[in-house]
C-alpha cells in the first residue's frame, strides 16, 4: 500500500475529500451570511437552523409526498426562502433602525425556536436519507475511491458559488445590490426599491442554506442539531476569511474545510477545533481577515 | 444599511448622570436586596435560591461587560464552565476546602478572560460576537476531551467540604449562606466597579469610542480590563454553582449557557445595575417550572428572547427605571 508521510494515501485522499465536502458546506453558508450581513448588516444566526430546515423538508417530501432528491433540490430552497421572506418581513425589517446587536439577538431566538420545535417533532436521533439512485456507487480512481455523491456536492456548490458570484458580480441585479450595501439612501433616491431588495436578498441568502441543507441530507442523516453544530464554525470561518469579499468567503470555506480534513489525518483530535486555531491565528496576524477591509 | 442603521440607537440608552437622591435610592435597594436574602431561606426552597444566586451574579458580569463595555459576548459560557470544572476538580480529586477550590476556579476563569479577550477585542460589533462564540466553542471541545473532566459524565459527586476546613456546608442552609454572602459581594464590587472612575471611562467607551480615543484614552485596555473582569465574576458564579450542587458538567460550557446568561441579561434589562438579577429569578424560575415540558423550555426561550428585542428591549427594570425616571 502507498504511503505519504507514513498515511495510506486511501486515509489521506479520502479525509481531503471529506474535508472538501465540508468545505462546501462551509462555503455556501458562509456566502449567504456574507450576502445577508453585507446588505442587512445582519449577523443571521438562524442560518444553521435553516440549514437543517432544509435537510428536514428534503426529508418531509420524500417521506409525506414522495418526492425525491431533484424535487427536493428545487423546492426545499424555496420553501426555506420563502420561510426566509416571511421572517424578513414580519420580524427583523423592524430592526433595521436598531443597534446591530439586537439583529444577532433576534435571530438567535429564531434557532431555538426553529430548533426546538423540529426537536420536539422528530427528535435528535436523526432520521436517515438515502442517496438518489442516480448517484450511488463511485468510481475507482487510481489512488482512492470515489462515491459518486461526494464529487455532486463539491461540483453542485461549486457551482452554486461560482453563479452566485457571476451574479453579484457581472448582472445589473448585482450591480444594484452592490450599491445598495455601499450607500442604500442613495440608490433609494435612485429609484430602486430598497427595502423589496433586502428582503428578497434574506430570502435569498437563507434559500442557499436550505439548498446546503439538501445536499448535506444524504452524508448527515437528518438532524435537528445539525445547524447548530456547524453555525459556530461557519462564524469561525467568516471571521477568518472577512465578510468584505464574496470570492473570499467561498475560498476561506473551501481552504478551511481541506484544512479540518487534513488535520483528521494527522492529529484527529485536533480536527474539531483546528478552524478555531486557525481563527486565532489570523487575528493575532491580520485581524480584519484574510479578503477583510479594515472597518 | 451600514449608514442608515446609523447610531440613532445605541443598545443601551445614554444614562442619566445620577444625582445623590439616585444614589441614595440604590442604597435602599440594596439594604432592600440584603434583608431579602436573609429572609427568603425561610420561606422558599434553598437549592432553588442558590441557583437563582449563581445565575444572578453570572448574569452580573455579562451585564457588567455588555451594559457598560458595549461588547455582546456570545461565549460567557466558556468563563462560567471553566471555573465550574476547575473549582470541581480541585474540590474532589485535590481534596481542596471549598473557598480554596472557588478560587482556583475564579482564577482559571481570569486567565480564559485574559487569553480570549484579548484576542477578542481585536475586532469589533457583530465580530466581537462571533469571536467570542467560536473562542468559547474551542473551550467547550477541549473539555469534551480532556481527561480530567471526565467527558460526556462531567465530574459528579463533588464533596461540598468544610469551609475554612471548620464550617460544613453538607447543610443547605450553611451553603446558602456562603452563596448569599458570595452573590451580595460580587454585586457590591460590580456596582463600585461601574461608579468607579474606571467605569466612567468604560460608559465613554461605550458610548463614542473614537472620541475616547481622542481624548487620549487607551480603549484596548479599557476594553481587556473589563473583559477579564468580567469573566473573573462569570468564573466565581460558575465556580460557586459547582460547588452547591456538586456538579460540572459539558451544560456549564455550552453555548447554551452562553445563551441563557444573553437571555436574562436582556429580560432584567441591559445597562442597568439590578436588571440582571430580576433576569435570572424569571429565567431560573420559568424553566425549574417549565421542566416537565422537557424539549418546549428551548422554544419558549426562543420566544421569550424575539418578543424581549421587539417588544420589550428595556427589560423588566428598564421599564420600571423609566416609570421612576431614575437610573436603577
Amino acid at each position: 500500500m502507498m504511503t505519504i508521510f507514513g498515511v495510506p494515501t486511501q486515509a489521506l485522499f479520502g479525509q481531503l475529500l471529506l474535508g472538501l465536502i465540508n468545505g462546501s458546506f462551509y462555503a455556501i453558508l458562509s456566502l449567504g451570511l456574507a450576502i445577508i450581513f453585507g446588505l442587512l448588516n445582519i449577523i443571521n444566526f438562524a442560518h444553521g437552523a435553516l440549514y437543517m430546515m432544509g435537510a428536514f423538508v428534503a426529508w418531509m417530501l420524500l417521506t409525506y409526498f414522495g418526492l425525491g432528491y431533484w424535487w427536493a433540490l428545487g423546492l426545499a430552497p424555496l420553501v426555506v426562502g420563502v420561510f426566509g421572506v416571511i421572517l424578513e418581513r414580519v420580524l427583523i425589517a423592524r430592526l433595521y433602525k436598531l443597534d446591530h446587536l439586537y439583529g444577532l439577538l433576534l435571530t438567535f431566538g429564531l434557532a431555538l425556536i426553529i430548533q426546538g420545535l423540529f426537536r420536539n417533532q422528530y427528535g435528535v436521533s436523526g432520521l436517515p436519507y438515502a442517496i438518489p439512485a442516480e448517484l450511488s456507487g463511485g468510481q475507482r480512481l487510481p489512488f482512492m475511491f470515489l462515491p459518486n455523491y461526494r464529487a455532486w456536492v463539491v461540483v453542485a456548490s461549486l457551482t452554486v458559488c461560482i453563479a452566485t458570484w457571476l451574479v453579484i458580480e457581472k448582472t445589473k441585479l448585482g450591480a444594484y445590490l452592490r450599491a445598495a450595501t455601499e450607500n442604500p439612501t442613495l440608490v433609494q433616491a435612485f429609484g430602486v426599491n430598497v427595502p423589496l431588495f433586502l428582503t428578497l436578498t434574506y430570502g435569498f441568502g437563507v434559500a442557499l442554506a436550505g439548498f446546503a441543507g439538501v445536499l448535506a441530507a444524504p452524508i448527515y442523516s437528518v438532524n435537528p442539531n445539525m445547524g447548530a453544530d456547524i453555525i459556530i464554525v461557519v462564524f469561525a470561518v467568516v471571521v477568518i476569511g472577512g465578510m468584505g469579499s464574496i470570492i473570499g468567503s467561498v475560498i476561506t470555506g473551501f481552504a478551511l474545510g481541506l484544512v479540518e480534513g487534513l488535520t483528521k489525518v494527522f492529529y484527529p483530535e485536533a480536527s474539531s477545533t483546528v478552524i478555531f486555531v486557525i481563527m486565532v491565528l489570523v487575528l493575532l496576524v491580520k485581524p480584519a481577515g484574510l479578503f477583510g477591509r479594515t472597518a | 444599511m451600514a449608514d442608515t442603521a446609523a447610531l440613532d440607537a445605541a443598545p443601551i440608552a445614554a444614562a442619566l448622570p445620577e444625582s445623590r437622591d439616585d444614589k441614595a435610592l440604590q442604597r435602599k435597594i440594596f439594604i432592600g436586596i440584603a434583608v431579602l436574602l436573609v429572609l427568603a431561606p425561610f420561606v422558599l426552597y434553598p437549592v432553588y435560591l442558590m441557583k437563582v444566586l449563581c445565575f444572578a451574579l453570572f448574569a452580573l458580569a455579562f451585564n457588567l461587560l455588555l451594559g457598560y463595555g458595549g461588547l455582546l459576548s456570545f461565549g460567557h459560557a466558556a468563563y462560567f464552565g471553566m471555573a465550574s470544572y476547575l473549582a470541581a476538580y480541585s474540590a474532589k480529586a485535590w481534596g481542596l476546602t471549598p473557598e480554596v477550590a472557588i478560587l482556583i476556579g475564579t482564577v482559571t476563569a481570569a486567565l480564559f478572560g485574559l487569553l480570549f479577550g484579548s484576542l477578542a477585542i481585536r475586532r469589533q460589533g457583530i465580530y466581537f460576537s462571533m469571536i467570542t462564540l467560536a473562542l468559547a466553542q474551542m473551550a467547550f471541545f477541549f473539555a469534551l476531551q480532556a481527561k480530567f473532566t471526565g467527558g460526556e459524565d462531567g465530574i459528579q459527586a463533588v464533596p461540598r467540604g468544610n469551609l475554612f476546613g471548620a464550617i460544613s456546608l453538607a447543610d443547605d442552609r450553611a451553603m446558602y449562606a456562603l452563596v448569599a454572602t458570595v452573590f451580595f459581594l460580587g454585586m457590591l464590587g460590580i456596582y463600585r466597579i461601574i461608579h468607579s472612575p474606571f467605569g466612567q471611562v468604560l460608559k465613554a467607551i461605550r458610548d463614542n469610542e473614537s472620541r475616547a480615543i481622542s481624548l487620549g484614552y487607551r480603549v484596548n485596555q479599557y476594553k481587556l480590563a473589563v473583559f477579564v473582569l468580567s469573566a473573573t465574576l462569570a468564573g466565581l458564579a460558575g465556580a460557586t454553582k459547582a460547588i452547591v450542587f456538586q456538579l460540572a458538567s459539558l451544560t456549564d460550557v455550552h453555548w447554551s449557557m452562553s445563551g441563557e446568561v444573553v437571555l436574562m441579561t436582556l429580560v432584567g434589562g441591559m445597562g442597568t445595575v439590578f436588571g440582571p438579577i430580576v433576569g435570572a429569578l424569571v429565567i431560573v424560575t420559568m424553566e425549574t417550572y417549565l421542566a416537565q415540558f422537557g424539549a418546549w423550555v428551548t422554544v419558549i426561550q426562543g420566544c421569550v428572547f424575539v418578543l424581549c428585542v421587539l417588544l420589550f428591549r428595556e427589560g423588566v427594570v428598564g421599564l420600571i427605571a423609566r416609570i421612576l425616571r431614575k437610573p436603577l
